[in-house]
Parts: C-alpha cells; sequence; structure tokens
C-alpha cells in the first residue's frame, strides 16, 4: 500500500490534469517568447554576418563615399542621435503633460471622450502622413526649413499619441487612495501630482518613452518628405543644419547595385540596433534606478 | 525637487547626442555623458532657420544621378571646402524643389517637363541644361532561360503595352517559336523615370503600360525577382545587371533600325555611347540654376563635374559621353546657354553630341 493510493482518486485526477495543463500553459509561454527571440537573433546573426567584417571604428567615423570600403556612417549616426534627443525633449514634456492634464485634471466631458478617441486614432495614422504635415507645418509655415529642427518636431507628433497613451495609462495605475490620502494631508492637486503621482508613475511613462523613441529612430518615410538628405560630409552644428539619418543612409546602400554597398547596409543595421540598444539600456537603467527611489 | 526627474531621462538622452556634437572624437553612443547642455540650450532656442553659410552647396533630385553626382561631390571637396549635400527625392521632387529656388543644381534622369519649366519661370528660375553620362537599359532574362536570345521593340511593346494587360501571358505569344510557358514581367516602379523612359522608347507613349507586373522602387528586388524565376523577364538600369552577371541573362533589343546598328545589339559602355544600343539608351543630367552659379564655388563645382565626368563617370559603372560631348556642354555651360535641348520629352534615339552639336 504506497501513500498515493490513499488519496482518493479523483482529487489525483484533478491534480494530474491540473499539473498537465500548466505544463502546456508552460511550454505555450515559453515557445511564444523563444519564436520571437530567435526570429530577432537570426535577423541579428545575418547582419552580423553580413556586415561585420565591415564594422570598424573607421566605419563609424567615416563619411559616405563612392567606394563601398572607405564609406562610413557618420552623418547618419550623428543625425539620428540628435533626432532622438530633440524628439525626446519634444515629445516626452508635451505628451506627458497632455497625460497628467487628460487624467488629472480634466473632466469626464464629451469633449475629454472626443480628444481621447482621437489621440488612439492619431496612434495609427501612416507615418508618412506625418512626413507631409510636417513639410507643411514646420519647413513652410514656420520656416524652420529642412532642418534638424523640423525632422525632431516631425518625428516628436509622430511619437506623440504613443507617450499620452502610455503615460495615461502609467497615471491612471497609482491607486486613488494614495491621491486622496495626500488630499487630505492639505496638499494642493500639483503637489499631489507632484510629489505622489508621478514618482510611482515615472517608470511606466518612461517605458513609454522607450516605445516612442524607438520606432522614431527606425523611421525613413516622413524624414524623406521634409526633405533629409542622402549625401552629406559634415555633422550638423545646429537644430537648423541639414541632416540624414541611419535608415535613409541604410536605404540608399541597398538600392546600389555593387554587392560591395550591400555589406555597408548590413553593417548600418548593425550600428542602428546597436544605438538603439543603447539608448534603451540607459533609459532601463534609469528607470529602475528611479523604481527604486520611488518604492 | 522631483519633478525635474521626469525630464532627466529626455535630457540623458539627448545628452548623450549632445555629446557626439563634436563628432569627430565621440561619434558613438557608448559614452554616457550625463551633461545635457548644448542639445538643452540648442532647443531652447530654436535660432531663425537662415540657410547655413553660403558655401553649402545644395542638390537633390533622381536616384539614377545620384552616384555620379556623390562621385564628383566626394572628389571636389578634397580641394573646394564647400560642402556639397544632396537629397535623393526623384527627378519630380528635385524639380520641384529646384523650381521653387532651394537647391543650386538638380539631378535629372530625364529632360525637365513643361509643366515643371512653367514653375521655374513663375518663380523666375533660369537654368543651364547639362548632359553628363548615358543610362543603358538593361533587358534581362534569368539564366535558365533559354530562348530569348534576342528581342525586337515591337516584341516588347507587344509585351508591355496596356493593351496586353491580361492577353499576352505567354512566352509563344511574344514570338512564335517560344516556349508554350507563362511570361513574368518585372519592372521599377511608374513614379521613377528608368520607367517613363522605357515605357516612351518602347510602348511609344510615356507612363503608359500594362499594370499587371511586379513593380518595385528598389533594383535589387527585380534583380532577385528574375534571377529566381526561370519564365521571368524584367527591365533595369544595365549597372545592375553587371553586378549580377551569374544569375541573369542579357538580352539583345534589334530596333529595326539598320543604321544604327543592324540586328540585335546588346547594351555595353560602347554600344550605348555611340548610340547603336537604341532605343534604351538614354542620356541623364544636372540642372544648373542660373543664379547660383553667381556663387563661385558653385561655378567651380559644375566645372569640375563636367571636367572629371568622363573618369568618375566610368568609375561607378555608368556610361560617359564622348569626350567631345563634355565640351559641347562645357561651352554650353560658358555661354549661359538657358532652357532645355528636349522641349519637354525624352527623345528617342537622338544622342547628346547630335542635340548639341545642333547650337
Amino acid at each position: 500500500m504506497s501513500g498515493a493510493q490513499l488519496s482518493s482518486p479523483t482529487t489525483a485526477t484533478t491534480r494530474r490534469r491540473g499539473l498537465y495543463s500548466e505544463r502546456a500553459f508552460y511550454a505555450l509561454a515559453l515557445l511564444s517568447i523563444i519564436l520571437p527571440l530567435a526570429m530577432l537573433a537570426i535577423m541579428l546573426l545575418g547582419v552580423l554576418k553580413n556586415g561585420g567584417a565591415r564594422l570598424s571604428w573607421d566605419f563609424i567615423t567615416s563619411y559616405p563615399s563612392r567606394k563601398a570600403d572607405h564609406a562610413g556612417i557618420l552623418p547618419g549616426l550623428v543625425g539620428s542621435l540628435y533626432l532622438m534627443g530633440l524628439t525626446a525633449l519634444i515629445a516626452l514634456p508635451l505628451g506627458v503633460g497632455a497625460a497628467i492634464y487628460l487624467e488629472e485634471y480634466g473632466k469626464q466631458s464629451r469633449m475629454s471622450r472626443l480628444i481621447e478617441v482621437n489621440i488612439a486614432n492619431l496612434a495609427g495614422v501612416p507615418s508618412i502622413v506625418y512626413g507631409l504635415l510636417g513639410l507643411g507645418l514646420f519647413v513652410r509655415i514656420l520656416h524652420f526649413g529642412r532642418s534638424l529642427l523640423a525632422g525632431a518636431s516631425t518625428l516628436a507628433l509622430l511619437v506623440l499619441p504613443m507617450v499620452v497613451l502610455v503615460s495615461r495609462e502609467a497615471l491612471r495605475t497609482v491607486p486613488r487612495g494614495l491621491r486622496e490620502a495626500a488630499f487630505a494631508l492639505g496638499a494642493t492637486q500639483w503637489q499631489t501630482i507632484r510629489q505622489v503621482v508621478l514618482p510611482i508613475a515615472y517608470p511606466g511613462i518612461l517605458t513609454g518613452a522607450i516605445l516612442a523613441l524607438s520606432r522614431a529612430i527606425g523611421e525613413t518615410a516622413p524624414l524623406v518628405v521634409i526633405g533629409a538628405l542622402t549625401y552629406i560630409t559634415f555633422v550638423p552644428d545646429g537644430v537648423d543644419a541639414p541632416f540624414t539619418a541611419l535608415p535613409i543612409q541604410i536605404f540608399n546602400w541597398v538600392s546600389r547595385p555593387q554587392k560591395a554597398f550591400i555589406v555597408d547596409a548590413a553593417a548600418g543595421i548593425v550600428v542602428l540596433v546597436l544605438t538603439m540598444l543603447i539608448l534603451n539600456g540607459v533609459a532601463i537603467y534609469l528607470r529602475n534606478r528611479l523604481q527604486k527611489r520611488a518604492s | 525637487m522631483r519633478i525635474q526627474r521626469i525630464f532627466v531621462g529626455a535630457l540623458l538622452i539627448s545628452g548623450i547626442s549632445a555629446c557626439s556634437k563634436n563628432a569627430a572624437d565621440a561619434p558613438g553612443a557608448s559614452s554616457a555623458n550625463e551633461a545635457p547642455a548644448p542639445a538643452d540650450t540648442a532647443a531652447a532656442k530654436p535660432a531663425a532657420p537662415a540657410a547655413p553659410a553660403a558655401t553649402v552647396i545644395a542638390l537633390d533630385g533622381s536616384s539614377t544621378v545620384f552616384p555620379i553626382t556623390e562621385a564628383v561631390a566626394e572628389e571636389f571637396q578634397k580641394t573646394n571646402s564647400a560642402k556639397v549635400t544632396i537629397g535623393v527625392s526623384g527627378t519630380g521632387g528635385g524639380f520641384k524643389k529646384f523650381c521653387a529656388g532651394e537647391i543650386a543644381i538638380a539631378d535629372a534622369s530625364r529632360p525637365i517637363k513643361p509643366s515643371e519649366a512653367d514653375a521655374c519661370k513663375a518663380k523666375g528660375i533660369e537654368y543651364i541644361e547639362l548632359p553628363i553620362a548615358y543610362d543603358g537599359l538593361a533587358v534581362v532574362v534569368n539564366a535558365k532561360n533559354t530562348w530569348a536570345k534576342s528581342l525586337t521593340v515591337d516584341e516588347l511593346k507587344r509585351l508591355w503595352e496596356p493593351a496586353a494587360q491580361g492577353k499576352i501571358t505567354k512566352w509563344t505569344q511574344v514570338r512564335t517559336g517560344f516556349p508554350d510557358k507563362e511570361v513574368h514581367l518585372f519592372g521599377p516602379g511608374v513614379d521613377s523615370g528608368t520607367y517613363d523612359y522605357f515605357t516612351k522608347a518602347i510602348v511609344g507613349e510615356e507612363h503608359k503600360s500594362r499594370g499587371d507586373y511586379t513593380s518595385s522602387e528598389d533594383d535589387n528586388v527585380l534583380v532577385q525577382g528574375v534571377a529566381h524565376d526561370p519564365n521571368a523577364l524584367g527591365f533595369f538600369g544595365l549597372a545592375y545587371f553587371e553586378e549580377n552577371k551569374d544569375t541573369l541573362k542579357l538580352v539583345p533589343i534589334d530596333d529595326g533600325v539598320d543604321t544604327n546598328g543592324k540586328g540585335p545589339i546588346a547594351p555595353s559602355g560602347e554600344t550605348v555611347a555611340n548610340g547603336t544600343y537604341q532605343p534604351l539608351a538614354r542620356p541623364i543630367f544636372i540642372y544648373v540654376s542660373k543664379v547660383a552659379i553667381a556663387r563661385p564655388e558653385v561655378n567651380a563645382f559644375v566645372e569640375y563635374y563636367l571636367k572629371n565626368s568622363e573618369k568618375l563617370v566610368k568609375e561607378v559603372r555608368y556610361v560617359p559621353l564622348p569626350a567631345h560631348a563634355y565640351e559641347l556642354a562645357m561651352a554650353r555651360y560658358k555661354k549661359g546657354v538657358t532652357g532645355s535641348l528636349f522641349n519637354g520629352g525624352s527623345q528617342v534615339g537622338v544622342t547628346v553630341e547630335a542635340l548639341l552639336a545642333r547650337e
């Protein structure tokens, strides 16, 4: 007589069945993380295999050239970094501000619901449309010219809905009770937002910022529309300078007939991915540090 | 001051880009410089959009002409302190900026259209049209294709004209004797100057062709398409064939005119330049704004362009004009002859020298 027979057969079956579904779900969950990671790995290995040999300090610090083995990605890289910085500077304060207004100050009116629906819709508008808007608004009407500032403003518009949506979600996760406690202690609404709500919502907001900027760094179409260049042999010296960006340079190389340029394109993709990883890494580090401080 | 933290992320990210300002020493994003000052102050006062120094020579236009202009710009900047910038917004996009006075020189893979010429006129922009090279369009088939050893212009027309849509689907319909296999067509997208020229030369009407073919703006995609499909036929710039000789086969073209070479002729540097590979060889151009050449650096650039094209064009795998044609073009430039040699449309079967010599 073993111990197993002592327990009733039904509970054993249920438990076994529970165990099976537990295992099945675990396997499914594991698969759904492995699949995308494997695809990403295959892609990365592919570009590394193709472009790895071209990756060097020279490649990163050289200007484009008609000779594929002398061509470098410097203007694209610097242009993209500038764009990211400026886009963050424009989109984050605006987006977080809008989210705070909608979530903390705004009343549930028909108007605010209309704004909400429109922001959600804007998040789905194709990027080329933002490019055309940027061309009309920033380049022509506001006379930014075909400059970094016009590019960054356009990208900021493009990611703004995403920043607003994610920031609102983050603000919503802050328990109502905390706000009420702050009010009970005599804090004003601004003090409550500043000292109670934002510190808790901050990690969520940063996650949104990471997603938004990752999208912005890969955009080509809106930048081409507002007049980003393809060949430029100097780095921008101000926000009013002409510029190019990594994806534009990569696209140009991919469409050249010579195989050597395709290799350059692969190396350019590695640089783009690395840049994104580093930017995200910094943001995630920051998020974790602030998360610790907030708790 | 906790509120400031919310901006720390933004500032840090921009700080990284700011530290790369002095790009020569730190262009990599690796150093997380925490001083966000430069980008910060820069964004704080979005300065007036003054043109960045007069020494920038701005060009824009065709992606076909881009490699040549890039090569010239690269060499030119070794001897001259002026900075050359090149955009690629297509021939049409380039003319739009050119006629708005935004750029000094437009790269064009076809002559200026009447509507574009009118736009320039309205803005008072006079231009000098300078042919700088030939571009041959290659008609190619898969390497396994054993039958299409040559095609006539009429056969190509039968295959590509709008009326062929849905009807001409087999190789045997192109020429009796060809196998009873489906024919799969590949070509550049309808926005490209290459498409415009091909339709003008083969179908007879610019911008008119059947719609049921596989199109791509990226010629390498077309190369892959034809290389992997034994029944395929496609057309694109000659340079793309030369880089993929092992997977593609060139189809010699017979234009039925014996005065410029009898029988089917395959494109090559020689047949494109001497006018025997017709009608699929076309001149490509730069359009120079007359106002802009008052600037000495622009003038120097254009003269450098014409003087060095022969060597550089060959290097980037296009077909140079005969030396004599560059001299004629230089004479045209020096005289400041404005307007177009083409009266608003591509002319098929005329060499550039003949046109230039008419002046």
